[in-house]
């Protein structure tokens, strides 16, 4: 068969299929719903994976790819142990000292503390924003750029300067018409002043990261804080190949100056991406395990539906298939026909759920930093005619083995 | 000459549950090019059978087909389609056109199976209209048309191929009279044009148009010959 045939019987085939579809508008749209819950479901896990994807990767560069975190609680574990955990010893200055001091292969060490406070400016403030604590060492750590300003010196984070760095949130909220340089801010009661502002980072899982201001860790432990949580000691490898040297050199130190003897397991957890990449494949794992559970079973069910409405199409229309095959259609073409039929219903159920699954990804948007992928798109359109030339082939099949006769006495 | 048709001795039987139905017993007939032949018979007695077998709508269960010298018998379904599509125009009792359709669609039909480009076909189907008359509506569907004007598009449709012989069972069965002569002075003129025409009916009137009459009963031939007293071409009535 020439390919110029196969044309115009998909014309012909499109034009019945729209004919047919406009003829029984409500039982088509009706029968597309599973569709439209499968495509809804496929793109919005699409979308989330895409969000929790480059949600992860732009946390990877927030934080740094190189840094070791010391901490009272492992990131990722059940809450069995979670009293184990709380009652271990806190993490002190003491011991950021000693690893600051001891250590050979750290790039950067801060220790970080956070509080939520208010804060003003005149007439201006903004409720709970985080504080944080650290040494100058911070902004090297976490790989911070400056919109303006510098970050506070050794000299001032040892000498618990009243000084503060603004998150970019923070500085906008706070100086509207004016520059934030050299200004007297209240965080709490206590009076700062601005010496920098941090380069907009965006948000991470809810968490607005430009809704914060750092000061120096001594300062924030006298004025928010009598380390009652502890502290976190972020360790900056200086070399990310020698990450888990790093870590070794760090977990020696930590024992040392915490007391651990030998043979006891640490008192302490050193966090690190690594666990990140693992939490992060776990979520992304629940979410495509969840949305691919009811994409199935809804685009099961849309299937179902599509093949029950083409049986009753194709017997309604015994009729014209006899005609049809009496004036030279051959099998395949009412194969073919049936099949557009289908494939066009289940894409228009298809391309609802793309409509319906736009203002629902721009909620996920809220979470994540998302936005409905391409690619998604065509991968529901993709899917939504799959489904309906499967769930068509049977009742074509049935429509292309009529018997021409049997078919034209149809009534 | 090579007959159009060439039958010997088709059977056709149906079983209903356990009872055989013999539709067709030991039938023979040839039918050469550009006659005009009437089949009649009472009711039952197989004719649709027959025109079915004729139209490659069917396949007769022993017996020999051959149409143009082809055995038909042998043919795959495919083949069998487009010898309907290419070499046969069928029309039909009850007009058989797609209801949602309008009348040129319905005649342009045949040849988008044929795989003809759209602008062709819609000359070749203007045309076909024109050539039963039609051609003030071809845009109207099958239910806006009089039951003559739909018979005029079903004749249309079966003559846009050009095909090697037109089909008719019961043309006019389901129209009054006066409408069912239009209609034969149409089939009287597409003869005359060389076309081979081969209708069923149980109207001797009806039958007075052809040229020669084949007479079924029981799935066998009972009478094959001449008509008499033919209608003259142009004459009507
Ligand atoms: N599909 C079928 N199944 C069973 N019996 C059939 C079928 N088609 C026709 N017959 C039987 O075959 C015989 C001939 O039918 P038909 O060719 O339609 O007669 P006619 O057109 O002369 O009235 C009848 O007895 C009819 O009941
Ligand atoms: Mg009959």
């Amino acid at each position: 068969m020439r390919l110029a045939d196969w044309g115009y019987e998909i014309k012909e085939g499109l034009a019945i299929s729209f004919h047919a579809i406009r003829a029984n508008k409500m039982r088509s749209v009706l029968t597309t719903l599973g569709i439209v819950i499968g495509i809804v479901s496929v793109t919005l896990m699409g979308t989330a994976i895409e969000g929790l994807s480059r949600a992860f990767n732009e946390t990877v560069s927030k934080i740094g790819a190189d840094v070791l975190y010391v901490q009272k609680f492992p990131w990722f574990d059940g809450g069995d142990n979670w009293w184990k955990y709380r009652n271990r010893k806190n993490i002190d200055l003491r011991q950021y000292k000693m690893v600051r001091d001891q250590t050979t292969l750290a790039a950067a060490v801060t220790p970080t503390a956070f509080a939520m406070a208010p804060i003003k400016y005149r007439s201006l403030s903004s409720d709970g924003i985080f504080v944080i604590g650290a040494n100058d060492q911070y902004a090297t750590t976490f790989g911070l750029n400056m919109e303006m300003g510098r970050f506070f010196s050794q000299a001032e984070s040892n000498g618990d300067r009243p000084v503060v760095v603004l998150g970019y949130v923070v500085a906008e909220k706070l100086f509207p018409s004016e520059s934030p340089l050299g200004k007297n801010v209240k965080v709490g009661t206590h009076t700062f002043r601005v010496v920098g502002v941090v380069a907009k980072q965006g948000s991470f899982l809810g968490m607005d990261l430009d809704n914060r201001v750092v000061i120096p860790i001594t300062n924030f432990l006298q004025k928010f804080s009598n380390n009652r949580r502890g502290l976190s000691l972020n360790v900056k490898a200086a070399d990310i190949n020698d990450l888990e040297n790093t870590k070794e050199e760090l977990r020696g130190i930590l024992r040392k100056s915490r007391g651990v003897k030998p043979g006891v397991e640490d008192d302490f957890a050193i966090n690190q991406q690594e666990m990140f990449i693992q939490t992060f494949n776990a979520i992304g794992g629940v979410v495509a395990g969840i949305g691919l559970f009811i994409t199935a079973l809804s685009l099961f069910v849309g299937a179902i539906g599509i093949m029950n409405i083409m049986f009753v199409s194709v017997t309604e229309r015994t009729k014209e298939i006899g005609i049809r095959k009496a004036i030279g259609a051959k099998r395949s073409t009412i194969l073919f026909q049936f099949l557009i039929e289908s494939a066009v219903l289940s894409l228009i159920g298809g391309l609802i759920g793309i409509v319906i699954s736009y203002p629902l990804s721009l909620l996920i948007n809220q979470i994540l930093p998302t936005s409905m992928p391409l690619s998604v798109v065509a991968i529901a359109i993709f899917i939504s005619l799959l489904v309906g030339v499967i769930s068509g082939f049977l009742p074509a099949n049935r429509a292309s083995k009529m018997d021409p006769v049997e078919a034209l006495r149809y009534e | 000459m090579q007959p159009v048709i060439n039958i010997k001795n088709i059977k056709k039987t149906y079983i209903m549950g356990t009872v055989e139905v013999n539709a067709l017993v030991d039938l023979s007939v040839q039918i050469h090019k550009n006659e005009y032949v009437a089949i009649m018979g009472p009711s039952g007695s197989g004719k649709s059978t027959l025109m079915n077998i004729i139209g490659c709508l069917d396949t007769p269960t022993s017996g020999l087909y051959e149409f143009n010298g082809i055995n038909v018998s042998e043919m795959n379904d495919n083949e069998l389609a487009k010898i309907r599509n290419k070499e046969i125009g069928f029309v039909f009792q009850t007009f058989n056109l797609l209801a949602r359709s309008n009348a040129l669609h319905n005649v342009e039909l045949p040849l988008i199976y044929a795989g003809m480009k759209k602008t062709v076909r819609h000359e070749l189907a203007e045309e076909a209209l024109r050539h039963v008359k039609l051609e003030d509506r071809m845009h109207h569907k099958p239910n806006e048309l009089s039951g003559g004007q739909r018979q005029r598009v079903a004749i249309a449709r079966a003559l846009v191929t050009k095909p090697s012989i037109i089909l008719a069972d019961e043309p006019t069965g389901n129209l009054d009279s006066k409408t069912g002569v239009e209609i034969m002075g149409l089939f009287n003129e597409l003869h005359a044009q060389g076309n081979t025409i081969i209708l069923v009916t149980h109207e001797e009137d009806i039958a007075r148009h052809a040229h020669r009459v084949i007479r079924v009963r029981d799935g066998m031939v009972e009478h094959d010959g001449p008509v008499e007293n033919r209608v003259l071409p142009g004459v009507h009535a």
